[in-house]
């Protein structure tokens, strides 16, 4: 177990691990956390995971744990690791089973108190054109020769069948298409999972919520993404579905073996890895990018169900209106990217588990309307609380390899919060406060209450004091649609 | 035998023990159903067989358990496990169940998460992390 004395304050938002601290640990762990979340972390396993991630071969620089970070399995939520390229190694367990999971923001001309009477419909429209729910099949059922063109395409394949505009795929990550997607590397078992579900939201934490930019902090960059103070917005939160969970399961189980055939010491099992250059690590690979480009195709889709619905409740409303993508961003991903490393351009694997790209300003990954403000940063709250849309700097190249925070991050388990929190009170509670919400179950509802998460706004003070992100806009829910 | 639900940050997690390694397997299986809502045995009106191999029993129960959910998600199908053996890191179950409504909660995947199947002088346990 860590204690608080076990780690050196470099500043009242960061901590390190030095890598004395555990034998094993092949780099230092540095957290961005103020104090009292820290303390709030340390009652479940999140530090010990992030040490335990340090032992991975190969790492270079330092694990940095975002302030959302809590207990995962294996890796911590909000971890971010770099190894380098040949050697070092690629994890699945690092990237997780909902491999692209991530978050899509779509701003509207739509102001938010003239559309308050319709907001209602739009809650049940959004509903019944984007399929949640457990075991929800998607908008399509494909034959496996589209579903191949979805693996290598991506959203670029949702362009050529219609389902999205060319500033769609301009403003997704990768261009909403990882190169490199090897369809043939994915078991026959997650091309029949996939098949059925693109174009569905899926359950657990997933959602799809109607905002309203309460407060804009950077005039300038709100503009350029087309945020308004006082406007709708829409937040798309879900990744690859059935096809991500079995491609991560696939994997961690034959990475058992291969971790022994490459002699890898893990203290975790989960953790399991295999050599970058090695068959098995290109062969998930190409695997999780193909993975990956299901994720931004299923969330184009939604965009897309999303437009449908707007258009339906309000064209005949409001005049000019659209529904335009600001941004589309993965935040548990595996990303091949060059990065400095003891002064060195050094080509580098990214895991980035419940953490997002925080890319600045003048980086060629990033589309050239964000150049000169940086990367849009997504950062949804809890339910029923803000959300946070801020950009990427430079100095987060420095700090995290080019990464922020993904969320508030949970701080009470699912069954604890089912005991406090009753899903029809909060239920009512959230329709008093004007917020309707749509969902799949009322036990689901309790355990995504914003009592079990950390306070967001906490969270984006702590990444922007260490200037790994700068604010944008602060968002506030007014239709909830919980799978 | 028996299963309890422990807490977990974000995920679901449960401790199983059993008097041997088929009442574990059994009883993770139940407890898996369990965690996602599916309390009681489905009628028994459709079969089916799991066979699997591994290098561990570890590994072994890792797929074992991903079986029943792909069942679950694929076919709306859950089971009674009727009959279970396990030799030298193989598993031959027989099952028995039906179609269900949807289950309350989704389970993505069962983790190999600081999994180990412990012995003691009179159970085997497992502590289990599911990702919700």
């Amino acid at each position: 177990m860590i204690r608080i004395q076990d780690l050196n304050c470099i500043s009242p938002y960061e901590w390190e691990i030095p890598k004395t601290f555990r034998a094993d640990m092949r780099v230092p762990v540095r957290i961005f956390s103020t104090r009292e979340m820290l303390e709030q972390a340390m009652q479940d396993k999140s530090l010990d995971q992030a040490v335990n991630s340090a032992t991975l071969p190969g790492l270079v620089g330092r694990v940095t744990i975002m302030p959302d970070m809590h207990q995962g399995y294996g890796f911590p939520i909000g971890g971010v690791a770099a190894s380098a390229y040949p050697h070092g190694v690629i994890s699945p367990g690092a990237i997780g089973y909902d491999i692209n999971c991530g978050v899509r923001l779509l701003a509207s001309s739509i102001e938010a108190e003239a559309a308050l009477p319709h907001l209602e419909k739009l809650g049940i429209r959004l509903n019944q054109l984007c399929p949640s729910g457990v075991g929800s099949n998607g908008m399509l059922d494909l034959s496996y020769p589209e579903l191949e063109h979805v693996l290598r395409e991506g959203s670029q394949w949702a362009y050529k069948k219609g389902f999205a505009n060319e500033a769609d795929l301009r403003r997704t990550e990768e261009n909403g298409m990882m190169a490199g997607a090897d369809p043939a590397k994915v078991s026959e078992r997650a091309w029949k999972r996939g098949k059925s579900q693109l174009g569905s939201l899926g359950a657990g934490n997933h959602f799809i919520e109607v905002d309203v930019v309460e407060q804009v902090f950077d005039p300038k960059s709100a503009k350029i993404m087309g945020l308004q103070q006082g406007m709708l917005v829409v937040q798309i939160h879900c990744g690859s579905r059935g096809l991500g969970h079995q491609i991560c399961s696939d994997n961690v189980q034959d990475f058992q073996n291969a971790s022994q055939r490459y002699g890898i010491q893990l203290p975790d099992r989960e953790l399991v890895c295999a050599p970058l250059d090695s068959p098995e690590g290109r062969a998930y690979m190409g695997a999780m990018h193909a993975a990956a480009n299901f994720a931004f195709a299923n969330r184009q889709l939604l965009a897309y169900g999303c437009r449908q619905a707007f258009e339906e409740v309000f064209a005949g409303n409001f005049r000019n209106m659209y529904l335009n993508q600001v941004y589309d961003i993965a935040h548990n991903m595996g990303k091949t990217e060059k990065h400095e490393v003891d002064g060195q351009i050094t080509k580098v694997c990214v895991h980035r588990k419940g953490a997002t790209r925080a890319f600045g300003p003048g980086n060629p990954g990033i589309p050239a309307e964000y150049q000169e403000i940086g990367q849009p940063v997504l950062v949804p709250g809890s339910m029923g609380t803000a959300s946070w849309v801020l950009v990427g700097t430079q100095t987060s190249m420095q700090r995290s390899f080019g990464s922020c925070c993904h969320g508030a991050g949970r701080l009470m388990s699912r069954s604890q919060a089912k005991k406090e929190i009753h899903g029809n009170q909060l239920f009512s509670q959230m329709e008093k406060r004007g917020i309707h919400v749509q969902a799949g179950s009322l036990s689901g509802l309790a355990e995504e209450a914003p009592q079990a998460y950390k306070d967001v706004d906490m969270v984006v003070e702590t990444v922007t004091r260490m200037d790994i992100a700068r604010k944008v806009a602060r968002l506030v829910p007014v239709v909830v649609i919980k799978g | 035998m028996g299963f309890k639900e422990i807490d977990h940050s974000a995920d679901l997690a449960m401790l199983v023990w059993g008097g041997d390694l088929e009442s574990l397997f059994k009883d993770a299986a139940i407890g898996m159903y369990a965690l996602m809502g599916i309390h009681s045995e489905p009628p028994l009106e459709i079969t089916r067989e799991i066979f699997a191999k591994s290098e561990d029993k570890e590994s072994l129960l890792v797929i074992f358990l991903s079986e029943l959910l792909f069942l679950l998600e694929q076919e709306g199908l859950a089971f009674a496990i009727l009959d279970l053996q396990i030799h030298t890191n193989e598993v031959k179950a027989s099952l028995k169940g039906s179609s269900i409504s949807e289950p309350v909660k989704l389970i993505k995947a069962v983790t190999f998460h600081n999994l180990e199947i412990k012995r003691s002088a009179q159970d085997f346990m497992v502590e289990i992390v599911f990702d919700v």
